[in-house]
């Protein structure tokens, strides 16, 4: 297994970063569309805060929803990709560090990776 | 209003944002969060919400064309990442437990020192090359592609640099936007790194440290479908023209206009704030 530089590394990062944002567009887009299939209802109150806890997402929560093609939840599971779209970026660095064999950048990356899937999974509970 | 309506309008309304966020510099996610608030009357924590969603959005879509300038330092910014991730999740954590109003005024100065930076002048670079301890420990070096010999870089005063990294990670997790303003102040003033490794490598940080507190916002229901779909589509679509027409377009003019819209909108969120109408 050679080593890569940063650069290369860089460079393989920016071309996952821009397909997951494209795949999560696209997914936000057509839950969009779904979304505005009546589009002379009344559009909801938002200004009042009202938290739904039947609603929380969770990442079977959105795919469930999806499936039964619910606008909103087509829409969760773009934002749900988009959000693990800079956590890949995470993982791919610490994959990155240990081919170029830097324990110390593999421990700090990893660090970062466990504070994000803390925040994912804990999040607020 | 219809569905329809609203929907069309915030979509606009973001992808103006977007436009004049990527050709000032300033990112679209600071201005949309006020005209949510005051002009669509939507709730604080669903235009922070949505606003977070497109910071992820438009930071993850620059990325590729920051990685071709070769300027961004991949280890600086992951050793910062622990700094920014951390202080998103207490600022994510902040945000059920601070008033809205105390959260809209510190969003009103967060706005004025935006507008500030863009305003103020900035001296030339002098590369910081002095070697430290700390620095050389971390790998926290490089070198700048400078002509006609590339110029090496090392960081100075991580301890100051790390800690302000923790405050823009709490601002970015309270106010659900970039704060790349705080960032590149940590990296470009108090780390003395070359300015355009501050902002390019401060735009990679962006979308790792808003994960962070998506997380958190989405179990608390801040990510409200039918906002944050028309906001980050319009920010996105917006800030990727924006990035096209930045080499053709004259910024000065609309930098300054851009700058007043922002100081306007900062007053009336601490307007706001004090006198509790958010």
């Amino acid at each position: 297994m050679r080593a890569i530089t940063d650069k290369q590394m860089e460079i393989s990062i920016g071309r996952m970063l821009r397909v997951g944002v494209t795949i999560s567009a696209s997914i936000v887009f057509l839950g969009g569309l779904l979304y505005l299939r009546r589009p002379w209802g009344a559009a909801p109150d938002y200004s009042h805060f009202v938290a739904e806890p039947e609603s929380l997402p969770g990442i079977m929560g959105a795919l469930q929803g999806a499936t039964h093609l619910n606008a909103e939840s087509i829409i969760q599971l773009g934002i749900l990709l988009l959000i693990a779209t800079p956590i890949t970026r995470v993982i791919f660095c610490v994959a990155g560090f240990a081919r170029q064999k830097d324990r110390l950048y593999v421990l700090v990356s990893a660090t970062v990776l466990v504070i994000l899937i803390y925040s994912l999974f804990q999040g607020g509970r | 209003m219809s569905v329809l309506l609203f929907t069309s309008l915030i979509f606009l309304t973001s992808l103006f944002a977007g436009l004049l966020g990527a050709l000032t510099g300033l990112g679209g996610g600071v201005v949309i969060v006020p005209v949510l608030v005051l002009l669509f009357k939507v709730d604080l924590r669903y235009a922070i919400g949505a606003s977070l969603v497109s910071v992820i959005a438009t930071s993850s879509g620059a990325a590729a064309a920051y990685v071709r300038e070769g300027l961004s330092n991949i280890r600086i910014g992951m050793f910062l990442e622990i700094a920014t991730t951390l202080g998103a999740l207490l600022g994510a954590y902040l945000t059920a437990r601070v008033s809205s109003h105390s959260i809209a005024i510190l969003f009103g100065v967060v706005l004025l020192y935006s507008a500030y930076t863009s305003f103020r002048g900035r001296a030339q670079d002098t590369l910081a090359t002095k070697q430290n301890h700390l620095a050389a420990k971390l790998k926290l070096y490089g070198t700048y592609p400078s002509l006609p010999t590339p110029e090496p870089y090392c960081a100075q005063h991580v301890p100051l640099g790390f800690g302000t990294m923790f405050g823009a990670g709490t601002l970015s997790g309270l106010l659900g936007i970039g704060s790349g303003a705080v960032k590149v102040l940590a990296m470009d003033q108090a780390m003395k790194l070359p300015f355009k490794v501050s902002t390019t490598t401060s735009n990679f940080m962006i979308g790792v440290t808003a994960a962070a507190s998506a997380g958190i916002y989405l179990s608390r229901g801040y990510i409200e479908p039918g906002i944050a779909m028309p906001v980050m589509l319009g920010v996105l679509i917006g800030s990727l023209i924006g990035s096209k027409l930045l080499v053709k377009a004259r910024v000065a003019t609309l930098k300054v206009v851009f700058g007043l819209v922002i100081v306007l909108l900062g007053a009336e969120m601490i307007y706001s704030g004090v006198t509790g109408r958010i």
